[in-house]
């Protein structure tokens, strides 16, 4: 378990790395299209920083009140505080703030800048169909997240999703406002160059590729908090029975949105055909790995 | 020159040294800080005991043995804090006589239904789990530990300033087996 938890580590490592890579050259196509590359990029950055970073420190209330959740009564949800409890001893966390959600779909999310001022939700709808376990699982899952960071991580991708946005919707428009012409510093020709081709071409491909990326440094840090979970409660097959009741049962999450769909312990947007599994282009953009293939992987510890 | 690159390397030398040595108390803090953590459950569970003797011996006070082998292992736990596998056996003795008193329990219905004798049977089996739970933790903690002061280069450092390992838990030959009820 232990060297799937590093080499989860690394690869999101890398893929943050990839982004920022990809951050730069979209940097210099803009260099190369309107000049004043580095500054612009830089003003993005920073702004986009600011935006993702304010909603990340208050993404706990934020998240929360979107998905319309209150706090659990201890008395009456006393199974669930006490399997936090004992799950937040055996990772040594401090015990987060518990809320539940009343609705009938089952799932859970977690949410806060870091342990000290983390909270997690469960919906009515998973307590009731989950047995002890299986629930152990998911409040195992969801711990995860808040003990590696994953709303930081995931912050930190946003910023950068951000940063590429800004950046070339402002260049293509200021191409626009140009009429096309590409400035090269002193030379004032209006010559067109050939790099200018494979900037645009960037500029165009460069959001979607960062939204791919960022699909798949979610999908990353699911798999991560999967296998955490288990190392967290020494008992894999809680969380593959709690999965597998998840993949049988097709309720749709109505408290959940697009924006908080990277949350929850599973997807909770349609996308899966008739046939039953997702179309291509939707796995690409994917923020959760399919339920199968997260079995799978847990049966193999 | 030269004396600069020997002066920037010397720093370096000591810097790590000090990094390291520090990760290690850290790590060390931390095992200290997990074995107190069971300590805190497993006191918690001998205080619910006197409660749960005396609600029984308001239905069954003839079962007198049961019930003294019960407090006669409660008061022994709460002396052995020597090391973990002295503070194990201990508690596994108090396992075992518990099991004995709920074991009996089942032939009074009175008992059964007694509304703090349930709650003190949940309030146990709860404190249980969190036993086990702190276990764990302290198991984690210890590997960490054993594991950073064992690799190279910090076992040198582990060495020179007396970082010794700790020892798990281990469970009890007869903890091992399955546990027999007797009626």
């Amino acid at each position: 378990m232990n060297d799937l938890i590093a080499s989860n580590k690394r690869r999101t490592f890398f893929l943050l790395t990839g982004f920022i890579v990809i951050t730069c050259l979209v940097g210099m196509a803009v260099g190369v299209l309107i000049g004043n590359g580095a500054t612009g990029t830089i003003v993005a950055l920073v702004f986009s920083a600011v935006f993702a970073f304010g909603s990340y420190w208050k993404s706990d209330s934020v998240a929360l009140t979107v998905s319309r959740a209150v706090p659990a009564d201890p008395v009456e949800f006393r199974r669930l505080h006490n399997l936090v409890e004992g799950l937040c001893i055996a990772s040594g966390l401090p015990k987060p703030r518990v809320f539940v959600i009343r609705d009938d779909a089952p799932n859970a999310f977690a949410t806060g800048r870091n342990p000290k001022h983390a909270a997690i939700a469960v919906t009515t709808g998973l307590l009731e169909k989950m047995n002890r376990v299986e629930l152990e699982g998911v409040v195992a899952h969801e711990l995860s997240h808040i003990k590696n960071y994953d709303i930081l991580v995931s912050t930190l991708a946003v910023t950068l999703v951000g940063t590429i946005a800004l950046v070339t919707d402002i260049t293509i428009r200021m191409m626009w406002w140009n009429g096309g012409r590409v400035s090269r510093g002193n030379d004032r020709r209006d010559s067109t160059n050939p790099l200018a081709f494979v900037g645009i071409a960037l500029l165009i491909l460069a959001p979607i590729l960062a939204k791919i990326m960022q699909a798949a440094v979610s999908r990353r840090r699911e798999t991560l908090a999967d296998v955490s979970a288990c190392k967290m409660t020494r008992y894999p097959p809680g969380l593959i029975s709690a999965l597998e009741k998840l993949q049988a049962d097709s309720t749709v999450t109505h408290s959940a949105s697009m924006a908080t769909a990277h949350m929850w312990i599973e997807q909770p947007m349609s996308g899966v055909n008739d046939a039953g599994r997702l179309g291509m282009w939707h796995k690409l953009f994917n923020t959760h790995p399919p339920l199968a293939e997260r079995i799978a992987l847990l049966r193999e510890i | 020159m030269n004396i600069l690159v020997v002066v920037v390397v010397i720093a370096a030398v000591l810097l790590a040294l000090v990094l390291l040595y520090n990760s290690l108390i850290g790590r060390r803090n931390e095992v200290d800080n997990a074995w107190s953590q069971i300590d805190v459950q497993l006191k918690r569970r001998l205080d619910l005991i006197p409660n749960l003797v005396e609600t029984v011996k308001g239905y069954a006070a003839h079962e007198k043995a049961t019930l003294d082998a019960v407090i006669q292992a409660r008061n022994s736990a709460i002396g052995a804090t020597s090391s973990p596998n002295a503070q194990a056996a201990a508690d596994s003795a108090v396992t075992g006589a518990l099991r004995q008193l709920f074991a009996l329990s089942e032939a009074y219905p009175d008992l059964k239904a007694n509304q703090s004798f349930v709650s003190l049977q949940e309030e146990l089996s709860n404190t249980e789990s969190r036993i086990a739970y702190a276990r764990q933790f302290y198991g984690d903690a210890v590997l960490s530990y054993n594991t950073a002061i064992q690799k190279f280069p910090a076992s040198l450092v582990a060495s020179s300033f007396k970082f010794t390992q700790r020892e798990y838990f281990e469970a009890e030959a007869a903890a091992r087996t399955t546990p027999e009820v007797k009626f």
